[in-house]
């Protein structure tokens, strides 16, 4: 071999340079990689951090009277020295109980029951608005053994509630789940028949481009523009009752619509052409071609297109906000017409409450809400792993 | 020459403002193998697929003349396009089986058509088209395999196959061998010699050997023109037109 060769073969300065941009361009890659892991790394870790805490929640072993006197004004029930630290919330609850449960009038029993959020604070060490006496008062009854942290099941089976102690997410959850079904009966069915319509059948003319051009225009939309058009078509016009599921759905589902349209139109243009040409060939109709091949093939990509852009309506809060459904609702809804809220309007609304109690529910709903969408996704993806078609 | 099978009159197609054919005239005889030849563009397969009809999906497509089958025209309002695939079949020049398996691949034009039902008589059906496409005795242990993780001279076989079982009158090939090894081409070409016993072929091809080879007769086209037209052994040794020998003898195309 001549010198002339092995010197080409060396790394000259044009190829050093060449490497180091390609070094340079990995190494930005990596970085901004680490970054957006960092950031995420810290928001579970703060989320996580803050929303623990509201898993348990304070209680107290106090007497509790079951009486004439105590229906009749509940506050009779515990002995004075409690009435500041027990929750206030649950000794209402006392006369219905009562009423549902006669076998335990004219008796006294020594009951676990809900502190206040003070008290809960405390015990969590942090900030609460505890007098020094009652401080005093909730170390001496930890001493005896009368005070625990107890698993917050009230988290999980109460509506929102104006005491802390009391408040949970069961209301917004079913709400988002009743929202989340009327989106899925709407979105999903017009918005892939659509996209069959447009992808398959419509002749391609100036009409089908401006209805593609608007529905891509469409996904790009302010979200609080759909609340403005779903309270002005569906409120206003069609007098579906405000602040429901109903409403809720329907509107979500004019956001979602484009989503669904946009990813199973490229679902169906992914399906290699030679199908479609073998089934015509064959002499399949358009239809059956449509129904018996391309729509199959095509599945896996609108399965997965869809449930993203459900997992997105379900996190949405701002449409949600002017069809009345950002509100104070404790009750669970049990149809789709009565007034509900959402997770994500409910963690809006405790964001802003004063009282700390409300912080690590706030935090703890954040994780619901978003294990709800994780599962979702989760979902998505085996779904695709489960019906791939391997060539 | 025999009788004809298919007759093409004048027959001229645009895409859009663009011309394609201008005025084909053609007859392809019965039970024997045409083949169409000459360069890339020159609207061999575009002329192929006016036969049945695919050129239906192409919206910017506009046709005019006549195309008859069996004295009857194609084009007529009459003939229902579903109907008219089912007399005249297609191979593909990419092999492309529906990722279905090997059974289905071929039952399924079958059932749509309701030819065969389910059961004995399907597998029968299945079975034949099989034998027929000399696929049987490599595939007959893996029916209910993917028909997508054959080997692509197995694939195309299949393809092949899947046409047989609607029993139609013509296949049309499209460069059926372009996307294959020689030994796989040459297990088609065997293939489709057995076949035009049966079945009037219509073969589009780049190889001019391959042309030579398996067709009773050949046309080459030259810019969306028929240039000559005429029994294989003749064109090939003493073709008639300058453009044409220029061809076969590779000074262009």
């Amino acid at each position: 071999m001549s010198k002339q060769v092995l010197a080409n073969m060396k790394t000259n300065k044009r190829l050093r340079k060449r490497y180091r941009k390609e070094k340079l361009f990995k190494g930005s890659a990596i970085f901004a990689l680490s970054l957006a892991a960092a950031f995420l790394v810290f928001f579970f870790y703060n989320i996580i951090n803050q929303g623990y805490s509201a898993l348990v929640q304070a209680q107290i072993l106090v007497d509790v009277q079951y009486n004439e006197a105590s229906h009749k004004s509940y506050r009779k029930a515990i002995d004075k020295s409690y009435r500041k630290i027990v929750s206030r919330g649950w000794l209402r609850t006392l006369p219905i109980y009562m009423e549902d449960h006669p076998e335990v009038m004219n008796t006294v029993r020594n009951e676990w029951v809900v502190a206040t959020a003070d008290v809960d604070q405390y015990l969590k060490g942090k900030s609460n608005r505890l007098k020094d006496k009652q401080k005093r008062q909730i170390d001496k009854l930890q001493e005896e053994g009368k005070v625990k942290l107890s698993f917050n099941s009230n988290f999980f089976t109460n509506g929102d509630s104006k005491m802390a102690e009391l408040a949970g997410i069961k209301s917004a959850l079913v709400g988002s789940i009743y929202v989340l079904i009327v989106t899925l009966l709407v979105a999903l069915p017009i918005g892939v028949m659509t996209a069959i319509y447009l992808e398959e059948f419509a002749p391609d003319n100036r009409l089908t481009q401006v209805i593609e051009v608007n529905i891509n225009n469409l996904a790009a939309i302010p979200s609080i523009l759909f609340g403005l058009l779903g309270l002005a078509i569906f409120i206003n016009f069609f007098g579906v009752p405000r602040s429901s599921a109903l409403v809720g759905g329907l509107t979500l589902a004019l956001m979602t619509l484009p989503v669904i349209i946009i990813t199973t139109r490229a679902a169906l243009r992914a399906v290699p052409h030679t199908i479609r040409e073998a089934a015509y060939g064959l002499g399949a109709s358009k239809w059956q071609t449509v129904w018996h091949h391309t729509l199959p093939l095509a599945l896996p990509g609108i399965l997965t297109g869809s449930i993203i852009g459900l997992a997105q309506a379900m996190g949405e809060t701002a449409p949600l906000l002017i069809i009345g459904m950002m509100a104070y609702i404790p009750d669970t809804p049990t149809g789709f017409t009565e007034v509900a809220t959402v997770l994500p309007a409910q963690i809006f609304t405790w964001a802003g409450e004063s009282i700390r109690a409300y912080e690590e529910r706030t935090a703890a709903a954040i994780l619901v809400l978003l294990s709800l969408l994780l599962s979702m996704n989760s979902l998505a993806v085996w779904l695709r792993k489960r019906f791939e078609t391997r060539w | 020459m025999n009788t004809s099978k298919i007759n093409i009159q004048d027959l001229k197609l645009w895409y859009g403002t663009e011309q394609a054919l201008h005025g084909i005239n053609l007859a392809i005889a019965d039970k024997k193998i045409t083949a169409f030849i000459g360069p890339s563009g020159c609207g061999k397969s575009t002329l192929l697929r006016c036969m049945n009809r695919m050129n239906d999906h192409i919206s910017s497509c506009r046709i005019e003349g006549e195309v008859t089958l069996d004295d009857k025209n194609i084009y007529a309002p009459d003939v229902d396009v579903v109907q008219l695939r089912t007399h005249v079949g297609m191979v593909f020049q990419k092999p492309n089986p529906f990722p279905k398996s090997i059974y289905e691949n071929i039952a399924y034009a079958p059932s749509i058509h309701g030819i065969a039902k389910k059961g004995v008589e399907m597998d029968e059906l299945v079975e034949t088209a099989l034998k027929k496409a000399s696929l049987w005795t490599e595939v007959k242990d893996k029916l209910h395999q993917s028909g997508t993780a054959l080997s692509g001279g197995q694939q195309q076989r299949l393809c092949i196959a899947r046409t047989i079982a609607i029993k139609p009158d013509v296949i049309l090939m499209d460069e059926p061998c372009s996307a294959l090894d020689p030994i796989a081409s040459a297990k088609i070409e065997e293939l489709m010699d057995e076949l035009k016993s049966e079945f009037t072929i219509i073969i589009v091809t780049h190889s001019m050997q391959q042309a030579a080879r398996v067709s009773d007769n050949t046309a080459f086209f030259y810019m969306g023109n028929l240039i000559e037209f005429g029994e294989t052994s003749s064109l090939f040794s003493q073709p008639q037109q300058q453009q044409t020998e220029d061809y076969i003898t590779g000074r262009f195309g």
